[in-house]
């Protein structure tokens, strides 16, 4: 047997065993078998309770509706802003902006969000009254609409990064600037240059992020509650809503409710993946007619201002929250506190200082462990002659491109069952599952690049592979194992639902504080949000500190 | 469904033929030194709602001070909603973890009280049996022993009293409106700035029934059990009310804050002028504490305002009984009471019989201060009994089908 050879098998049952099993534990109460409750006998009573469910067609609308929509607008944002700023010179340093959107939380970014777009918010009070004439907050309908508008932008804010990053990832190796200049040199403008020679290129490698984007669009529950509409919510916020049901009648209803929400996504995948083929006969037709007339609107110049807008607006939010936590009156239409107070972080020799210590411990148990797991599985690979097959990769993904509400229901089914619903294990088990995807991503190319020239020289020194390991790959990797490291942290910071459900609401990290004070103290919101944008940023720092030490030997 | 419910109720028969018969309680609060003994060391896992950091922070000094003068560990497991917490006891009943629960004290009161007892969940009688009780105003506050209707019997123990009250920022009301009639005209003359919490929230389905009471031909329906039969016709007018306000209100009724704190927040936000609350001193407390304006005054319809007492319980698989028996004590202790009343603090009045207090504990109370958005007691006007818990759900389902079907 090859060295390491035990680990991915034992990797990918943290990844596999959490979500078959909570699918298992999500399909069978479904169908009314619930042995712990004394269900033993099959039937469609969860079925015909969800059918009775209230609204349930608005529901099931508004959460297609924004899963799809938030996934395209944030994928066409995406191309455009890596297109505009391969191209355009001197621009590149706008990517850097995206980093800390992506490391920053879901809910996080929602309150700010929620504080700039409400009738009472910094949008409005920055421009009222001298413009708008307001001197009391205006009667709209945002954020909450019921159309989902204001989720919906919420995702778009928070997805485009993440597309944006991976889209970049994708081009690296693809020496994107000159394919450009190749198809600019035949006349074709700067963007269709782009979308022309490297968007077909890199597309496939962007398949399985673009389905992780749309399945969390199915269950965003941590934003919804916070930008949502709530009459009535998406899909995701009823599954939530029915596992609380204290009578625990309404399990089989939830249950039902978790697996439309799963057909649903399936479905939508199934449309997008459809959809690829006409979409790129069109695109083909069109690279076949020439470059053509050169468009005269600035496209390009829209391509760059649009994401970016979007991004700057992210952080506005975050840094109104961060004055928040430290504003003493601050009242429409007043764009500045007019007193401060420090109160609000007082808070953190409370219980908001417990949830600051269980979310860093867990986050970095959870991130050490899924890097030990990652580095193991890299290394068994490099001792197999066959490179990996490409379906491991599916696997790697399961838990990200199945919706969080569709599973975890079961998983906290399954979590009862063996009595570690509500402890940190239980929460960290869960929690591994959702980390790992990420480590493992973040590690893989610098692990499968360094050259087999230093472990072949080790071992030709006798050195045992664990050696070779201990000695010579991981202080030659440090920089990007830090990297992967501060990556898997900022993802475990952030994890809403499968923290609740594990956790059954007892173990409280600092994303369910944010949600549970979401509308309700905004000073405290402040605090929270404060924090939870900083952790992953604390992260971050210490990989830049590891990187430069590495860089100075 | 009904096949479901049957096998519930199976469960719960099954099981409650064990804890009915003979109700003498181990560990025994008659012998108190037994009980303070038995508690020191154990850790209490008390289930409150977490919502707001006054509360908290008042639990957090009754942790400390439970430490150093009882040797318990009191922790605050902070929920969202109380129901998370009764799913949980009988999702351990139904598991069959009938000891070793992981619920050691609950905060409660109403639909979730009288799903405890009559399921059998609880342990005790206890509180009649703890020292300080002899301090309850059992007489000047019937609502210590009867809790929505139904008698606690010993099986929670009093905590705090409440009364539903309006808050409304005088820089926005000069003339708040004082009964329901008036309040309908108000919404429809200032579009957009009164909403109420969604239910299940507690603020939101307390609001459902303070309109219940003030339209409802008969109160004396309400303290029977619902009849599912009649309860449309009896809330006929509940719902005509909603229908003439709902599009006059906050998003045109199209969204609702989650919770009562978040209708305060939405006061300091100016989106709204009028806001609601359980407790009369809240509004004090939120100016004391920077959260509201300082022109902002409470104020309850002249007919009367729903009012209720809120009490602690013990589940019956508790491991640590002895020690939440302690720590229900202590609550009730004239020291934690005047505390808890102090308006810098919590603000939450106590259900103590304060006339009755020794001079040094009156004393504590006396010295506090009223708070300068709370009405004194002769202002607050008459306190109307809550409706049987059963109501509770059926409102909360019928608002549901009726707003977002």
């Amino acid at each position: 047997m090859p060295p390491f050879a035990v680990w991915p098998p034992l990797t990918l049952a943290v990844l596999v065993v959490p979500v078959v099993g909570g699918l298992i534990g999500t399909v069978l109460p479904a169908f009314g078998y619930l042995p712990a409750l004394g269900l033993t006998t099959l039937s469609l009573e969860g079925w015909r309770g969800l059918a009775l469910v209230p609204g349930l067609a608005w529901s099931v609308l508004l959460s297609v509706w924004v899963a799809l929509a938030s996934t395209l607008i944030s994928f066409c944002l995406a191309l455009a802003f890596v297109a505009a700023t391969t191209t355009a010179p001197r621009t590149a340093w706008l990517r850097r902006l995206v980093s800390p959107v992506l490391a920053a939380p879901h809910v996080g970014v929602a309150i700010g969000l929620a504080f700039l777009l409400a009738p009472s918010g910094l949008f409005v009070r920055l421009l009222s009254p001298w413009l708008t004439g307001f001197t009391q907050p205006p009667a709209w309908l945002v954020p909450g609409d019921p159309w989902g508008l204001s989720l919906l932008f919420g995702l778009v804010v928070k997805e485009t990064p993440f597309l944006v990053l991976m889209l970049l990832a994708a081009q690296a190796g693809l020496d994107a600037e000159r394919r450009v200049l190749v198809a600019r040199s035949l006349g074709y403008g700067p963007l269709r240059a782009w979308h022309q020679t490297v968007l077909p290129a890199v597309y496939p490698s962007l398949r399985w992020p673009i389905m992780a984007v749309l399945a969390y669009g199915f269950s965003p529950v941590d934003m919804a509650l916070v930008l949502g509409p709530s009459v009535p919510p998406i899909l995701a916020v009823r599954v939530v809503e029915l596992m609380g049901d204290p009578s625990l009648a309404r399990w089989p209803i939830g249950a039902a409710a978790a697996l439309l929400l799963l057909a649903l996504a399936v479905l939508t995948m199934a449309l997008w993946r459809l959809a690829e083929r006409p979409v790129s006969a069109v695109a083909l037709a069109r690279a076949r007619r020439g470059p053509g007339a050169t468009s005269p609107l600035p496209w390009r110049g829209l391509a760059l201002v649009l994401p970016t807008a979007v991004t700057l607006t992210a952080l506005l939010g975050l840094a109104a929250m961060a004055l928040w936590s430290i504003a003493g009156r601050w009242r429409f239409p007043d764009p500045w506190p007019d007193t401060l107070r420090l109160d609000g972080w007082q808070q953190l020799q409370g219980p908001l200082g417990h949830s600051l210590f269980v979310t860093a411990g867990l986050a970095a148990i959870v991130a050490g462990t899924a890097l030990v797991l990652t580095i193991l599985c890299l290394e068994a690979e490099t001792y197999r002659r066959r490179p990996l097959p490409r379906r491991v990769l599916f696997w790697l993904f399961l838990p990200l491109v199945v919706p969080q509400a569709a599973f975890l229901f079961g998983v906290q089914v399954v979590l009862v069952g063996v009595r570690l619903d509500g402890t940190l294990g239980g929460v960290a088990l869960v929690q591994l599952a959702f980390v790992l995807p990420y480590t493992f991503l973040a590690l893989a190319g610098s692990w499968r690049g360094l050259d087999p020239r230093w472990r072949l020289t080790a071992a030709s020194l006798g050195q045992g592979p664990w050696r070779v390991l201990w000695r010579v790959k991981l202080p030659l990797l440090a920089a990007p194992i830090a990297t992967a490291f501060a990556i898997g942290f900022a993802v475990s910071v952030a994890l809403y639902l499968p923290t609740l459900f594990a956790g059954g609401g007892r173990v409280r990290t600092l994303a369910l504080e944010a949600v549970a004070l979401a509308g309700a103290d905004r000073r405290s919101a402040g605090v929270v949000v404060t924090l939870l944008a900083l952790l992953p940023l604390l992260g971050f720092l210490f990989a830049a500190a590891v990187r430069l030490r590495v860089e100075r030997r | 469904m009904r096949a479901f419910v049957a096998a519930l109720f199976y469960l719960v028969a099954s099981t409650s033929a064990f804890a009915n018969p003979a109700r003498a309680v181990s560990p025994d609060p008659a012998d108190w030194a037994a009980v303070l003994d038995e508690a020191r060391g154990q850790r209490v896992a008390f289930n409150a709602w977490g919502g707001a950091p006054a509360i908290n922070a008042y639990i957090q000094w009754a942790a400390a001070e439970l430490e150093a003068r009882y040797g318990i560990r009191l922790e605050h497991v902070r929920l969202t909603n109380t129901t998370d917490a009764v799913a949980r006891i009988v999702a351990e009943r139904a598991a069959g973890r009938d000891t070793q629960g992981s619920v050691d004290l609950i905060w409660i009161n109403g639909e979730n009280f009288y799903a405890l007892k009559t399921q059998d969940l609880l342990f005790g009688p206890f509180a009649f049996d703890l020292p300080h009780f002899r301090y309850v105003d059992t007489e000047g506050k019937p609502t210590t022993l009867v809790d929505f209707t139904v008698p606690t019997d010993g099986m929670e123990s009093p905590w705090g009293m409440a009364q539903f009250v309006f808050f409304h920022d005088t820089a926005f009301v000069a003339e708040p409106p004082r009964s329901l009639a008036a309040l309908g005209d108000w919404i429809e003359a200032h579009p957009g700035r009164f909403t109420y919490p969604a239910p299940p929230d507690f603020i939101g389905t307390t609001f459902l029934k303070q309109v219940l009471l003030d339209t409802v031909a008969d109160e004396a329906v309400l303290q029977a059990p619902v009849d599912p039969a009649t309860a449309p016709t009896v809330t006929a007018p509940l719902w005509a009310w909603l229908e003439r306000v709902t599009p006059h209100l906050w998003r045109q009724g199209r969204s609702y804050p989650a919770d009562g704190q978040a209708l305060h927040q939405l006061l300091d936000d100016g989106e709204l002028w009028l806001s609601m609350s359980f407790n009369p001193a809240e509004a004090s407390q939120l100016i004391e504490t920077g959260r509201l304006p300082d022109s902002v005054r409470s104020f309850t319809f002249d007919a009367g305002t729903l009012a209720n007492t809120h009490f602690v319980a013990i589940p019956y698989n508790s491991a640590n009984a002895a020690a939440a028996m302690v720590v229900a004590d202590f609550l009730l202790s004239p020291e934690a009471q005047a505390k808890k009343q102090d308006p810098r603090i919590w603000g939450d009045p106590t259900v103590l019989d304060v006339a009755a207090l020794p001079p040094a504990d009156r004393a504590r109370f006396d010295a506090l201060p009223l708070g300068v958005a709370t009405l004194a007691p002769h202002e607050l006007g008459p306190a109307r009994p809550e409706p049987h818990p059963s109501w509770t759900d059926w409102l909360q389902a019928e608002w549901q089908r009726r707003i977002q079907g």
